[in-house]
């Protein structure tokens, strides 16, 4: 019913906004005239067709989402990629959504899985482009309710190829950590008892967790969306996250970090990945993960293709692979994530994961508060007051850490 | 009547009057590449943090102000940020210092030379690992399950964890050598003739260390503490590894460059430490210890 309320508002939001720049949209005076997130993209064209391969890609990945064997040599789905279509492949792995955005800005990345909290701040500065979808046959099987979100696309226009999503969970150790946690209360309550080994996640986009947590506990903050804070709901997260500080371990933004974390019992509690839970599972740590009552934050990632690229065709032909359905299904699976492709699950070699992940659950998938960029204009489509941006969230994240 | 000389001749006969201008002109070329790599890269620093950037798309904006700075200064947390960084400098040093004296002494002064080269080698042998696998080692030893733990856990105690005693503990082990070496060519140019002599006019041998050794050997140390401040002012990848939540002025720098994009702020950011390092030349400069370098 809450979640529905929850649903319902940021659709409101989304409507409005729509509504309110719709009306201002012939104003062609450059970035006066903001389209549906607030903002005017540059110019650029899709492509329009393909042509020869051009026998190289710079990938541009979060870890684990393109493997080629150098982790685990049974993971592998870079070498048939390279020998289908003769492109050379070169990964390169990013912790944070913030190092992405850095490093697409070199311009020496073809392609990018970009979460909502980077995708939109890689479109505002033409970063990357728009997305041919007819050129990407698999792009007809992916889920509906993944297509022409806030977070890929601006106007309608698409901006890339959804790849999977999925939450930040709560991962605990099972042996220290008793009774199984349902709250993320042991993480945020000044007197839980797991003072000094809670490991929380090492970015300004960590500040929407703490909002998700008052959304549940403080209701007359009134927050709607952990991604539109007004001063004064932003001001109670940040305080909520440094009264957390004592409590935290450390702060991880490398998922080996927090693996190892985990295995050593130095920190028991923490928000994580389900790829880190089940990598510290596989190397025999008893770690479990969960989300809890109160929701989670989370990730909807996007393969963009980047406005510089020297490599478009081996881009098109990356993208059309990678959310194949088997492949996709190899990558869910490894990763930890809800598949992209809708049928991707008829591939998972463990047929429960998809209901795990609550694959084809829409509403599930509504449930989870993407990472978003926050911008000045609030997302929740309030206009009576200005919400923080995400420079000011970078900021705080500084003076939290201390 | 004077025989018409040639241009170049002419030329050099002009410089030949004129030395300063012939050398002016010799040092042009490595003034200029000193100029442009070095202090021109350090100048569009400076110039960087006085600008801002769009923090949605991340472009820079070349509009001139000091909002940098006035954040800089009037946000506590940087102060804090500043005084920890120093602090841990500063502790890593005295900490490099104590330790490093004596075994320079032993080095220089009671092995014998060939024993000499085995220990220099050994002392340098950290060195050419790489800094990475070092800083990881402590992790791994600091850990609660660590070795450190393992040892401390019979006599009642536990090791630190992560957090900044960790931090000084890493860095204090990482730039050990960069102490030591210094103190070592330091103790090494001492005589042991003075040594002798104060002890024939009846010093003992505190008083001969406090009286003598020291005051002739401590611009070596200031040398070696260069090393060690410095980079202990500079680093942020010890302090992400075993640092826990505690954050160094590096952190600040890298997190403004590689999460927020802020180049400026960076910047601005990146001149305090250079500061720092100013001042602090600036004093040891008295010491002689420059010379030792």
């Amino acid at each position: 019913m809450k979640n529905r309320k929850t649903l319902l508002a940021g659709l409101c939001g989304v409507s409005l906004l729509l509504a309110a720049c719709g009306t201002s949209g012939s104003d062609s005076k450059a970035g006066s005239a903001p389209g549906a997130q607030g903002f005017t993209p540059p110019k650029l064209n899709a492509l329009t067709q393909l042509g020869q391969p051009e026998g190289q890609l710079n990938v541009l990945a979060w870890p684990g989402y393109a493997e080629n064997g150098q982790n685990d040599a049974k993971v592998n789905w870079v070498t048939p990629f390279e020998q289908q279509t003769g492109c050379k492949v070169n990964v390169k792995p990013f912790g944070t959504s913030d190092e992405a955005v850095t490093l697409m800005k070199t311009g020496q990345y073809d392609v990018v899985s970009a979460s909502g909290d980077a995708s939109l701040r890689l479109v505002a500065s033409g970063d990357v482009e728009p997305v041919n979808t007819a050129l990407v046959p698999n792009y007809n099987d992916i889920y509906p309710f993944l297509k022409n979100k806030s977070w890929n696309s601006v106007n309608n226009v698409a901006y890339g190829i959804p790849h999977g999503w999925g939450a930040n969970v709560l991962a605990y150790r099972t042996d220290k950590v008793q009774p199984e946690p349902t709250s993320w209360s042991p993480m945020f309550d000044e007197k839980s008892q797991f003072k000094g080994k809670v490991i929380a996640y090492d970015s300004p986009i960590y500040i929407a967790d703490a909002a998700l947590y008052l959304m549940a506990h403080q209701p007359d903050l009134g927050i709607k969306n952990p991604y539109a804070l007004d001063d004064k709901q932003f001001k109670a997260a940040t305080d909520l996250l440094k009264k957390q500080r004592p409590l935290v371990e450390e702060y991880w933004s490398d998922y080996l970090k927090e693996t190892q974390s985990l295995k050593s019992g130095d920190g028991v509690i923490g928000t994580a990945w389900q790829v880190t839970v089940n990598l510290a599972k596989s190397e025999g740590a008893p770690v479990a993960a969960t989300v809890p009552s109160e929701g989670a934050t989370g990730w909807s990632d996007t393969w963009m293709v980047s406005a510089k690229s020297q490599h478009k065709t081996c881009a098109y032909k990356w993208m059309d692979y990678i959310t194949s359905p088997k492949v996709n299904a190899q990558v869910a699976e490894y990763f930890g994530e809800a598949p992209a492709n809708s049928k991707a699950c008829a591939e998972f070699k463990d047929k429960s994961l998809c209901d795990t992940y609550h694959a084809n659950d829409a509403a599930y998938a509504a449930k989870i508060q993407y990472w978003t960029t926050p911008i000045p204009q609030c997302l929740d489509g309030r206009t009576d007051v200005k919400c923080k941006d995400y420079g000011d969230w970078t900021r705080a994240w500084t003076e939290i850490k201390g | 009547m004077t025989a018409v000389s040639s241009p170049s001749h002419r030329i050099s006969a002009f410089f030949h009057r004129k030395p300063q201008l012939r050398l002016g002109l010799l040092l042009t070329a490595p003034m200029l590449w000193l100029g442009l790599a070095y202090l021109g890269a350090l100048a569009a620093l400076f110039i960087t943090a006085f600008w801002s950037t769009d923090v949605f798309t991340g472009k820079v904006v070349t509009d001139w102000s000091f909002d940098n700075f006035v954040t800089l200064f009037s946000d506590s947390v940087y102060r804090t940020i500043t005084f920890r960084t120093v602090g841990i400098a500063l502790l890593v040093t005295v900490i490099d210092a104590v330790i490093a004296f004596p075994m320079a002494f032993a080095m220089a002064k009671l092995a014998s030379p060939k024993a000499q080269r085995v220990l220099v080698i050994m002392v340098m042998t950290p060195l050419w690992a790489s800094y990475l696998v070092k800083a990881y080692a402590w992790r791994t030893l600091l850990s609660g399950n660590g070795v450190l733990n393992w040892l401390l856990d019979p006599l009642g105690l536990s090791a630190p964890g992560y957090g900044v005693t960790a931090t000084v503990i890493t860095l204090s082990y990482l730039w050990l050598p960069y102490m030591i070496l210094p103190i070592y060519a330091g103790l090494e140019r001492l005589p042991v003739s003075l040594v002798d002599a104060s002890g024939d006019l009846g010093a003992k041998s505190f008083r001969t260390f406090r009286s003598v050794i020291l005051p002739l050997t401590f611009p070596a140390i200031v040398a070696g503490s260069i090393f060690t401040f410095s980079l202990s002012l500079g680093d942020y990848i010890a302090v992400k590894i075993v640092g826990g939540t505690s954050q160094m002025l590096g952190n600040v720098v890298y997190d403004n460059i590689g999460a927020a994009n802020n180049l400026p702020f960076a910047a601005t950011v990146a001149t305090v430490p250079v500061v720092i390092m100013l001042v602090y030349l600036a004093a040891v400069r008295r010491t002689g210890a420059l010379d030792n370098l």
